[in-house]
C-alpha cells in the first residue's frame, strides 16, 4: 500500500516536471500550430547551463535554476527571431525538417562540447534523502518538484487567464489578423511566448538531470513524450496539457514498477488509441487546424 | 479534340520514357562497373534509393507526411532475417518477397490509423508506431536478438546460382536489379489514372472526393505499396549484410529518409535516386572531416535547405543542367522538376 502511495507521489513528481518540460511546446504547437521537434533542445541546454554553473563554477543550485531559465529563453529568443519566425506560414512538412536539423546540430554540438555521457547536477544536502510521512516515503528533491512545478503552473494559468498579455496571446493566436488589427504586435507577442515557453524548458531540463538523466541524446529520447502531452491534452486551455502529463508521469512509473518487461509499449499504444478515438487530443479544442 | 482526349493524351505524353532517363540508368550501370572497390557502398545507396522511393510514394505522391516510415523498413529486415535464420523461406528472391508482403501487411493495418486525422495526428501515429515496434523488437529479444541484433543470418544463393561474396559484387546487382524492377512498377503506377487521381487528393482532397475520387481507399491502396516497398528495402538491407538490429526502427532512420527525398525532391520518383546518392556523398565527406559528428553536418544541411527553401533549391540545382539542355537541343529542360508541395 505504502509502495503504491510512494509510486504515485513519484508519478506526480514526474508527470509535473514533464508539464514544465512541454507546456512551452503546448503553446508553439498546440496554439500556433508550428511543429517544434526541437522543444528538448532547449530543455538540454538548460541542463546543461546549470551543470555547468553548478558542477564547475561551484553555483548553488538554487542559483543554477533561474540561470538555467534565463540561458534557454535568451537561446530560444534568439533561434525565434533568426530563423522560427520564418517558419510560421510554412508547410508541417517544412516546420518538420527544421526542427529535427536543429535537434541533429544540437545533440552532435553537445556531445561535442560536454561529452556524450550522462551528467548529473550536484545537489544540495538539504534536497537528499527522503521524509517518512505517515509511512510513505517521500523524496525531498521530488517534493521540491512538485512544489515548484505547481507553482509555476498557477502563475501560468492566472497570467494566460488574468493578465492583459494574455488575453493578447489568446487573441493573437486565436486570429492573428483580426488581433495585428486591434493594434496588438503579434510577432512581438509570439516571440516573447516562445522565449518563455524555452525558459521554461531549460528550468525542466535543470530540475530533470536527477530524474529523467541528462545526456546528449536527450532532445530525441523524449521527443515523443512532449509531443504526447501536447497532443493527448490538447491546447484549449493550460488544463489540458497539464492532465496529460500528470496521467502520463504516473502511467509511465506505474508501468515501470508494476509492468517492468512492457517498458514504454503501455504509453505508446495508450498515445495511439487515444489519437484515433478523440483526434484533437483528451481535452482538446482544436489540436490540429 | 474532346477535352477527355486532351487530358489523356496529356497523361500519355508525361509517362513517356526520356532520353534523358535511359542515361540515368546507363550511369548507374556503368558506375556498378567502373568502381569495383566501391561495391559496398554503393549497394547501400541503392538500398537507401529503394527506401526514399518508398517514402516518395506517400509524401510526393499522395502528401502524407510520414515520421515511421523506419517500420515497414525494420519489419521488412527482421522478417528477412528471421525467415533465413530459421529456414522458413531460404531462397532470397522469395524471402525479399515474403518480406515485402509482411511490411505491406503492417502497412495495410496501419493504414487506417494513417489516414485518420490531419498531418499532425500522421506525424505522431506513424512515429509512434514505429517506436511501439522499437519497443516491441526490444521486448521480445528472445526472438530478435534485442541489442545485439540477429547473429549468425547466412544467405542462399540467390536463385540457386548467385552466391553472395565478401565484395559485395552479387549484393550490389542483387539490390539494383531490385531497385530498378520496383523503380519500373512505380513508374507504371504513378502514371496511372491511379496515380493521377493521387495527385489530385494531394492538391486537394476534398475537390478530388468531389470528382468521385475515393480518397481514403486510393490512400489506404498506396500506403500499403508504399509499405511494400519499405519491406522490401529493408530486407535487401538484412540479405545484403547479413544483419538486423533495433536500430532499423530508429528515428534516426526515419529523419534521415526526409533528408534524402528532401535533397533529390519529392514527388518525381527521381528524387529518391538522386538524394541517396547526395545523401551518402554527404555523409562519407561529413565523417572524413568530423568522425564522431556528422550528424551536426546533416542537421545543418536540413536547417539551410528549409530557410533556402525547397523549390528556390531546385531551381539552383537545375539551373546549369537546364541551360546545357537548352543550348543543345533548343527547347525547354526535360529533367522534371518536382512539384512543391503545398
Amino acid at each position: 500500500m505504502t509502495s503504491a502511495l510512494t509510486n504515485l507521489f513519484d508519478g506526480v513528481a514526474y508527470g509535473m516536471l514533464l508539464f514544465v518540460l512541454a507546456c512551452g511546446l503546448a503553446v508553439t504547437l498546440g496554439l500556433m500550430n508550428f511543429v517544434n521537434l526541437a522543444h528538448g533542445a532547449f530543455a538540454m541546454a538548460g541542463g546543461y547551463v546549470c551543470a555547468v554553473l553548478v558542477n564547475q563554477a561551484g553555483w548553488p543550485f538554487f542559483l543554477g535554476l533561474p540561470l538555467a531559465f534565463v540561458a534557454s529563453a535568451a537561446i530560444g529568443a534568439v533561434l525565434e527571431r533568426l530563423l522560427y519566425r520564418h517558419l510560421y506560414a510554412r508547410s508541417h512538412l517544412d516546420q518538420v525538417l527544421f526542427s529535427v536539423g536543429l535537434v541533429f546540430m544540437s545533440v552532435a554540438a553537445v556531445d561535442y562540447i560536454m561529452g556524450s555521457s550522462r551528467i548529473f547536477i550536484k545537489l544540495p544536502a538539504a534536497l537528499e534523502g527522503q521524509i517518512d510521512f505517515f509511512g510513505v516515503g517521500i523524496g525531498r528533491y521530488r517534493l521540491m518538484i512538485i512544489v515548484i512545478c505547481g507553482l509555476l503552473t498557477a502563475v501560468l494559468q492566472l497570467i494566460l487567464a488574468r493578465t492583459r498579455f494574455g488575453s493578447r496571446l489568446r487573441a493573437a493566436v486565436d486570429d492573428p489578423r483580426a488581433a495585428s488589427g486591434l493594434g496588438i504586435n503579434v510577432p512581438q507577442v509570439f516571440a516573447f511566448t516562445f522565449a518563455f515557453g524555452c525558459g521554461l524548458a531549460g528550468l525542466g531540463g535543470a530540475l530533470s538531470a536527477e530524474i529523467l538523466g541528462l545526456d546528449p541524446y536527450f532532445p530525441l529520447k523524449f521527443m515523443i513524450y512532449f509531443l504526447i502531452v501536447v497532443t493527448v491534452g490538447g491546447s484549449s486551455s493550460m488544463t489540458g496539457p497539464f492532465l496529460a502529463s500528470l496521467l502520463l508521469g504516473i502511467a509511465d512509473v506505474a508501468g515501470k514498477y508494476y509492468v517492468p518487461k512492457m517498458g514504454p509499449f503501455v504509453i505508446y499504444t495508450l498515445m495511439i488509441v487515444i489519437l484515433l478515438w478523440r483526434p484533437n487530443g483528451l481535452f482538446g479544442r482544436t489540436a490540429a487546424r | 479534340m474532346s477535352a477527355q482526349a486532351e487530358v489523356s493524351r496529356h497523361a500519355i505524353r508525361g509517362a513517356r520514357w526520356r532520353w534523358s532517363e535511359a542515361a540515368f540508368w546507363l550511369v548507374v550501370l556503368a558506375c556498378a562497373f567502373a568502381f569495383p572497390s566501391r561495391y559496398l557502398i554503393m549497394a547501400d545507396i541503392a538500398r537507401l534509393a529503394l527506401f526514399a522511393l518508398s517514402l516518395d510514394l506517400i509524401l510526393g505522391y499522395a502528401g502524407i507526411v510520414s515520421l515511421g516510415h523506419a517500420a515497414f523498413f525494420g519489419v521488412g529486415a527482421y522478417s528477412a532475417g528471421l525467415m533465413a535464420l530459421h529456414g522458413i523461406i531460404t531462397e532470397p528472391v522469395a524471402a525479399l518477397i515474403a518480406a515485402g508482403l509482411v511490411a505491406m501487411a503492417l502497412g495495410f493495418l496501419t493504414s487506417f490509423l494513417v489516414i485518420r486525422g490531419a498531418d499532425l495526428t500522421r506525424l505522431m501515429v506513424t512515429l509512434g508506431i514505429a517506436l511501439l515496434l522499437e519497443a516491441l523488437a526490444e521486448r521480445f529479444s528472445d526472438i530478435t536478438g534485442g541489442t545485439d541484433g540477429l547473429q549468425g543470418i547466412e544467405m542462399q544463393p540467390i536463385l540457386k546460382l548467385f552466391a553472395f561474396d565478401i565484395f559485395g559484387k552479387v549484393g550490389l546487382f542483387y539490390s539494383l536489379a531490385v531497385l530498378f524492377l520496383l523503380f519500373l512498377l512505380a513508374r507504371r503506377i504513378v502514371h496511372s489514372p491511379f496515380g493521377l487521381s493521387l495527385r489530385a487528393i494531394k492538391n486537394n482532397p476534398l475537390r478530388a472526393a468531389a470528382i468521385g475520387i475515393p480518397v481514403n481507399r486510393r490512400l489506404i491502396a498506396i500506403y500499403t505499396l508504399s509499405a511494400f516497398y519499405a519491406g522490401i528495402a529493408g530486407a535487401l538491407f538484412t540479405q545484403t549484410t547479413a544483419l538486423a538490429s533495433l536500430d532499423v526502427f530508429s528515428f534516426e532512420r526515419s529523419a534521415d529518409l526526409m533528408l534524402v527525398l528532401v535533397i533529390g525532391g519529392a514527388g518525381y520518383l527521381y528524387g529518391g535516386l538522386i538524394g541517396a546518392v547526395v545523401f551518402r556523398m554527404l555523409q562519407e565527406v561529413f565523417s572524413t572531416i568530423t568522425p564522431q559528428y556528422w550528424q551536426f553536418w546533416i542537421g545543418l544541411v536540413l536547417v539551410v535547405i528549409v530557410l533556402v527553401g525547397r523549390p528556390r533549391m531546385h531551381r539552383w540545382a537545375l539551373w546549369a543542367p537546364n541551360l546545357i539542355i537548352k543550348q543543345i537541343a533548343g527547347r525547354k529542360a526535360v529533367v522534371a522538376v518536382p512539384e512543391s508541395d503545398a
